[in-house]
């Protein structure tokens, strides 16, 4: 939390050029330091971003619901439309899961689409609990009706991810006797460098788009209010 | 009772309240006047503890249980009978003697002889009243009614204006209206809002 | 105590209301057996036993939206729902009242639905019978909260589904394991867990549905 906020009060060009860096040189490690996989080759390495681009809209879910509490419980003014960005970008991140997560089996497998794959599941299940979050988002007047009805529908999101992890894997046994894992390689060495950097770089940068997005959306909300005051 | 410091109200953009100052003692009666879209039903909404301000302080030193609100929809269910209504709702504020409490309303406001007729039976003006005795019917210490004399003909206005001079001095009332001279030998505050 | 009295009248004033209008639970009902036809066709011949196992949850869980969509009409007709959210009970208890009587419509429903279905397909384990039972409760719980919040929203009746599906993902699982595995002691266990998680959830919030 502590990260976060002290996070919060680099300025947006910095922090911008940060996770440029940081993604240039995840690329480079991805490509040319991380060694090939055993049994998949070198397509193996759309895992670095797959995983970590999962793990990234997991934090962006978590997050917009950490606002939702924010807003329910401390009636903070400003939660609202930070909690709602960061669960617009969790849904661009699961997005990206779903495609990267298809290739992948595509390459691997095949098939464009797995069911057996858990993960890529879940995706398919949250992506369309949060379409359904802009859907009622968008149905609703702006005020404090619509913030609640969104900050309460984000805290069903976090309750529904363990839920339906839960459920994915129970359901194995009856719709899907063989299991197919995309399974990470063992960690160790460049690989979890690779991994850990990639994952570093991620995070940054769906906070400066995070960051970028709610300093727009604050301008427009400024400018309407002039406009209308 | 009320005390309203540059109270406002927005929704999205739209505002639709802005600065209201208001001061309401304990038994005080209030009528908030003004045209069509200034605001009043807002206000009303806010000091009944319905929607809360986008802006200013607002207090209301009534628990919810004291506060009667007469909106502009009679607040009822149109398939049940007006008894089942006034009973729901007097399980709901734990009225005492209930059943003698809804009686002595229903009689007093000329509804006695069609109590178990569906409210969607009523025409406006029964539904008017129903919607008065609901008010009523936990005897609030602050009355919040919104229009009160709409649709209610010649004799249930002035069983209304009856009522309230009954209630006058005892209770808190506020009271928005387009025809302030009805009340306004009563009144003891306006707020006119623009 | 007087929780749960606010809680009956509420309940009580749900099913006065049905037993008045009678629109819900004919419609579940005829509903119901409709799509179990429909499901006699969908299914060619010499299909499984279990693909009819699993239709029945389809059913069951369109019936009960086919409830839930209704459940809070009266209220929003005339804004009724300002006038329970200004009664001085806990606002939860709205939900609480609510989620009842539309498992009491669902649980009539079904009572005349599933023999219908053993009629018409097979047999019913007691298993299926518990999964039914169990996801009724979260279906109802998490459905009429999701009612509230669709009621109060331009598309209306249009959401609901959209909300509602994606959350019963995993009251399908449970209620399909639960009626085709042979052990379906932990398929019962996580509808059980998906009730109390969700319906505490409902419960702690239903408050800001309601109020601003």
């Amino acid at each position: 939390m502590r990260l976060v906020s002290r996070l919060s009060r680099v300025p947006l060009p910095a922090l911008a050029v940060v996770s440029l860096v940081l993604m240039m040189v995840a690329l480079t490690l991805v490509f040319y330091v991380a060694p090939n996989d055993a049994n998949q080759g070198f397509s193996q390495r759309i895992f670095y971003f797959h995983v970590s681009i999962a793990f990234t809209a997991y934090a962006c879910f978590a997050a917009g619901a950490w606002k939702a509490l924010l807003h329910l419980w401390k009636r903070d003014p400003r939660a609202d439309l930070e909690s709602y960005v960061a669960v617009h970008q969790g849904v661009i991140f699961g997005t990206l899961v779903l495609l990267t997560g298809s290739i992948w089996a595509k390459i691997s497998w095949g098939h464009w689409w797995l069911w057996g794959e858990d993960e890529l599941v879940l995706f398919l299940v949250l992506f369309l609990f949060y379409c359904a979050y802009f859907m009622l988002r968008f149905s609703v007047d702006p005020g404090p009706q619509r913030a609640n009805f969104s900050a309460v529908y984000a805290l069903f999101g976090v309750v529904l991810i363990p839920v339906s992890f839960l459920a994915i894997r129970i359901a194995k046994s009856f719709v899907h006797p063989e299991v197919f894992t995309l399974h990470g390689p063992n960690f160790g060495g460049w690989i979890l460098v690779t991994y850990c950097v990639a994952q570093a770089a991620l995070l940054l940068l769906a906070h400066t788009l995070y960051r970028v997005e709610l300093t727009g959306k604050r301008l427009d909300a400024r400018l309407r209010e002039l406009r209308f005051a | 009772m009320i005390r309203a410091r540059k109270v406002g109200k927005r929704f999205g953009d739209k505002r639709v309240l802005r600065g209201v100052d208001l001061d309401v003692a304990r038994g005080a009666f209030a009528i908030v006047t003004g045209p069509n879209g200034s605001g009043k039903t807002t206000l009303l909404r806010l000091c009944a503890g319905l929607a809360v301000p986008s802006e200013g302080d607002l207090e209301v030193d009534a628990p919810r249980a004291a506060v009667g609100y007469l909106a502009h929809e009679p607040l009822v269910y149109r398939e049940l009978t007006a008894l089942e209504n006034l009973d729901l709702y007097g399980r709901l504020y734990r009225v005492p003697e209930r059943r003698e409490r809804i009686g002595m309303l229903l009689e007093r406001f000329g509804l006695w002889d069609v109590r178990h007729d569906r409210v969607v039976s009523y025409s406006r003006g029964m539904t008017q009243r129903l919607a008065l005795c609901r008010v009523l019917l936990h005897e609030p210490e602050l009355l919040v009614l919104d229009e009160p004399y709409t649709a209610l003909d010649t004799a249930g206005a002035e069983l209304l204006d009856a009522q309230l001079v009954e209630l006058h001095g005892e209770r808190t009332v506020l009271v928005s209206t387009h025809d302030p001279d009805r009340v306004a030998q009563l009144a003891t505050q306006r707020l006119a809002l623009a | 105590m007087t929780y749960f009295a606010d809680v009956g009248a509420l309940a009580r004033k749900d099913l006065l209301l049905e037993l008045r209008a009678r629109d819900t639970l004919p419609a579940m009902l005829l509903f119901v057996v409709a799509t179990f036809v429909v499901f006699h066709f969908s299914l060619p011949a010499h299909s499984s036993q279990l693909a009819a196992s699993g239709l029945l949850w389809v059913a069951i869980l369109f019936t009960a939206l086919l409830g839930l969509g209704r459940a809070f009409v009266p209220e929003r007709e005339q804004r009724v729902l300002d006038g329970l959210v200004l009664a001085p009970c806990d606002r939860s208890a709205i939900w609480l009242a609510k989620s009842i009587a539309t498992l009491a419509f669902l649980g009539a429903a079904e009572l005349v639905a599933l023999p219908v279905f053993a009629l018409f397909f097979h047999g019913l384990s007691g298993a299926t019978i518990a999964g039914v039972v169990l996801a009724d409760i979260g279906i109802c719980a998490v459905g009429t909260f999701l009612g509230a919040m669709a009621v109060a929203t331009r598309a209306r009746d249009l959401l609901l589904p959209l909300l509602f599906l994606p959350l019963a993902i995993p009251i399908v699982v449970g209620g399909v394991g639960a009626s085709v595995v042979g052990s379906p002691g932990r398929y019962l266990a996580f509808l059980a867990l998906y009730d109390v998680l969700f319906g505490l959830l409902c419960w702690a919030t239903f408050e800001y549905v309601v109020t601003e």
